[in-house]
């Protein structure tokens, strides 16, 4: 991990919402979303966050973007603390900082027109308005592979991947620096896959972007990421470079969750680990490490103690928290 | 495709739906046949036809605005068009049964899926009270859902997803279809429970010799678990063949291109291949081949933009219908 360059840097990041219960709502646990989180992201990298649902990867994205309150743990963002932050500068700082959402089809407002909903934040951060919003909402479209044409229209006209495209737009709006992808390809169909993928590199390099890729597609993250983090349960349990991580998984369960992945390939015989069992509840996660009941490797001390994240395979950027694995 | 014998053969079916924007031919010309104890697969993006071309075959499609408009659909050589409702509703669940995408919303919420499971049985079998119970603890236990005594109590709620699509795949089983048509079956769930679903079907299969009609977008649960595959685009077969030949050498540039921009495990990080476009809408199919507009070949060539190529056999049992094959595979070879 570097320290230098690093745009984002998040530090035992938690989160826990409240479970209550009966007439007087009293608190009677948590469901610890979030439970320890600490990773950096270098200046116009790509950093990859896989998992599987229920696991706190949105979660994760939602508290570095502040939309959900932390319960304690440090986000700095270019030095600053985000969530120590006023109001007034959080909304300064909201304009390096921006999402694109999963779903292209409950994201956008359908009341609104196209120009409308790519120039709202230009009017509410009084950037731009009338003649100079129009031109620059003609910009973005134009940036993201549409027309200027298509400014008047409603969302209900456009397809799945055009749609994803105006999100694209709207969160390029403000000229960020950091974006927080939530599954961005998931929800459409596989030919408009790839043009997506490819348009958030295009931008990427054109503009210096750096982005936090939000999925559960190990394929597309790796080739997307420089960098993937692998969460189970609200924990981190793996952090290495993209290709090293790929070729060297140090973890059981980033081992086990590569080797589910269906391959287009019908000649390749391939040695599948199946893991019994589902991820358990994070209301009340197993003892221990959280991936012992499910893990083939697991012994007495994965019962009793959480590993911590240590470097692994002789290299220090690459850290994975396991007691068996070297 | 194999010598297996023909469990289901669909013949030229054509399904439309009467909409008042006007009519949306879903299904066009397509035929097919799945063999006995065998998986074939259907690939394509939403809106192909895949699954109308399912829900057909069980004569489920809703009428308005939908009909058959043509074509056979012969199930032991006999044509399930021609069935009266009572015959049809034999057919269903006790030769032909049906898992969907969605296991969240195709379980009643207000019943235990002991009691949805055991309404299956008795619909179907000559079974009742406890001894359509004990199947029902049975089947659940074949699908490999620990302490199923106890389960079949339980609401769908208190079950995750994957326990849901196991609960659905059981209610499908416990009539011993010969054809289980899965829809999407493992898309809503994560990859360590796909995998988990995917080998219970293949074992399901070979244990009680059932064939499998699997529809899917995923290329690479294709790869790992169909026999035989078919590639729908825009309401129309586009290529037909083992599933081997389907990814060695994919003849329709539609298919090609669904091959070339799948990011792959292991291969860095190189620019994806795109297929330029996005999918039309039927009610304004382009004109000619379908595919032209976007296609790399045949986007400006007159053939493909004003006549619409049929399907032709270019190999033993690979079928595609694209003007271009030839030209194309010449050019492999030189």
């Amino acid at each position: 991990m570097t320290t230098n360059g690093d745009i984002l840097t998040v530090r035992n990041l938690k989160t826990h919402f409240p479970i209550r219960k009966g007439v007087f709502a009293r608190t009677v646990g948590y469901v610890k979303a979030v439970d320890g989180v600490s990773f950096s992201i270098p200046r116009g990298k790509t950093v990859g966050l896989v998992g599987e649902s229920g696991c706190g990867k949105t979660t994760v994205g939602r508290t570095i973007l502040r939309l959900i309150p932390a319960t304690s743990g440090q986000v700095r963002f270019d030095g600053e603390d985000v969530f120590g932050v006023s109001a007034e500068e959080m909304r300064c700082l909201r304009r390096d900082m921006q999402l694109i959402f999963q779903d292209p089809y409950g994201s956008l407002n359908p009341r609104m027109t196209v120009e409308s909903i790519v120039g709202e934040a230009l009017t509410v951060h009084k950037i731009a308005f009338g003649a100079e919003r129009r031109e620059r909402v003609a910009d973005l479209l134009c940036k993201v592979g549409l027309s200027s044409d298509h400014m008047g229209r409603y969302p209900h006209e456009f397809s799945g991947g055009q749609r994803q495209r105006i999100g694209i737009a709207r969160a390029l709006a403000l000229h960020p620096r950091f974006i927080v992808c939530d599954e961005p390809v998931s929800a459409l169909d596989v030919s408009i896959q790839s043009q997506i993928v490819n348009l958030l590199q295009d931008l990427q390099d054109e503009m210096g972007l750096t982005y936090l890729f939000i999925a559960h597609d190990l394929a597309v993250v790796e080739h997307i990421s420089d960098w993937v983090a692998v969460m189970y349960l609200g924990k981190l349990v793996e952090y290495a470079q993209a290709d090293v991580l790929y070729a060297q998984p140090r973890h059981p369960y980033t081992m086990a969750l590569m080797s589910a992945i269906p391959q287009p390939n019908p000649v390749r015989a391939k040695q599948r680990i199946v893991l019994r069992g589902e991820v358990p509840s994070p209301v009340n996660p197993p003892g221990g490490c959280p991936f012992h009941p499910r893990c083939q490797m697991a012994v007495e001390r994965c019962k009793q103690e959480m590993p911590p994240l240590e470097p692994k395979g002789g290299k220090n950027d690459h850290v994975a928290s396991c007691w068996v694995t070297k | 495709m194999s010598e297996n014998g023909v469990l289901l053969s669909i013949q030229d079916l054509q399904v439309t739906f009467f909409t008042e924007a006007g009519e949306v031919r879903a299904v066009q010309n397509v035929s097919y046949d799945i063999p006995q104890g065998k998986t074939l697969a259907v690939v394509g993006e939403s809106g192909c036809g895949k699954s109308v071309t399912a829900l057909a075959m069980l004569r489920l499609i809703p009428k308005p605005p939908g009909k058959i408009v043509g074509g056979e659909i012969l199930f032991r050589g006999k044509n399930l068009l021609h069935l009266s409702e009572r015959e049809m509703r034999h057919i269903r669940g006790n030769e032909i049964a049906m898992i969907f995408q969605e296991p969240m919303t195709s379980l009643n919420p207000v019943y235990t899926v002991g009691e949805q499971i055991v309404e299956a049985i008795e619909l179907h079998q000559n079974l009742h009270g406890k001894a359509a119970w004990d199947l029902a603890i049975n089947v659940l236990r074949q699908v490999g859902i620990a302490e199923p005594a106890q389960r079949v109590k339980e609401y769908p709620h208190q079950m995750s997803g994957g326990m849901r699509q196991r609960v659905m795949i059981a209610m499908a089983l416990s009539c011993d279809p010969s054809l289980l048509i899965a829809d999407e079956p493992t898309t809503a769930l994560d990859v360590t429970i796909q995998a988990q679903i995917l080998e219970l079907l293949k074992d399901l299969q070979h244990r009680k010799n059932m064939s499998v009609l699997l529809i899917t977008h995923d290329l690479g649960v294709v790869a790992e678990n169909a026999d035989d595959v078919v590639v729908m685009y825009a309401s129309k077969i586009v290529e037909k063949a083992t599933v081997h030949d389907i990814f060695a050498r994919p003849l329709h540039p539609y298919t090609q291109g669904l091959l070339r921009s799948l990011p792959k495990l292991g291969e860095g990080q190189q620019r994806l291949e795109v297929i330029p476009g996005s999918v039309p809408d039927p009610l304004h199919f382009p004109t000619g081949c379908k595919f032209h507009p976007r296609c790399p070949h045949g986007c400006n060539d007159r053939q493909c933009q004003s006549r619409e190529p049929q399907l032709e056999q270019y190999e033993s049992g690979h079928v595609a219908a694209c003007w271009k094959v030839r030209e194309l595979m010449e050019k492999r070879t030189s």
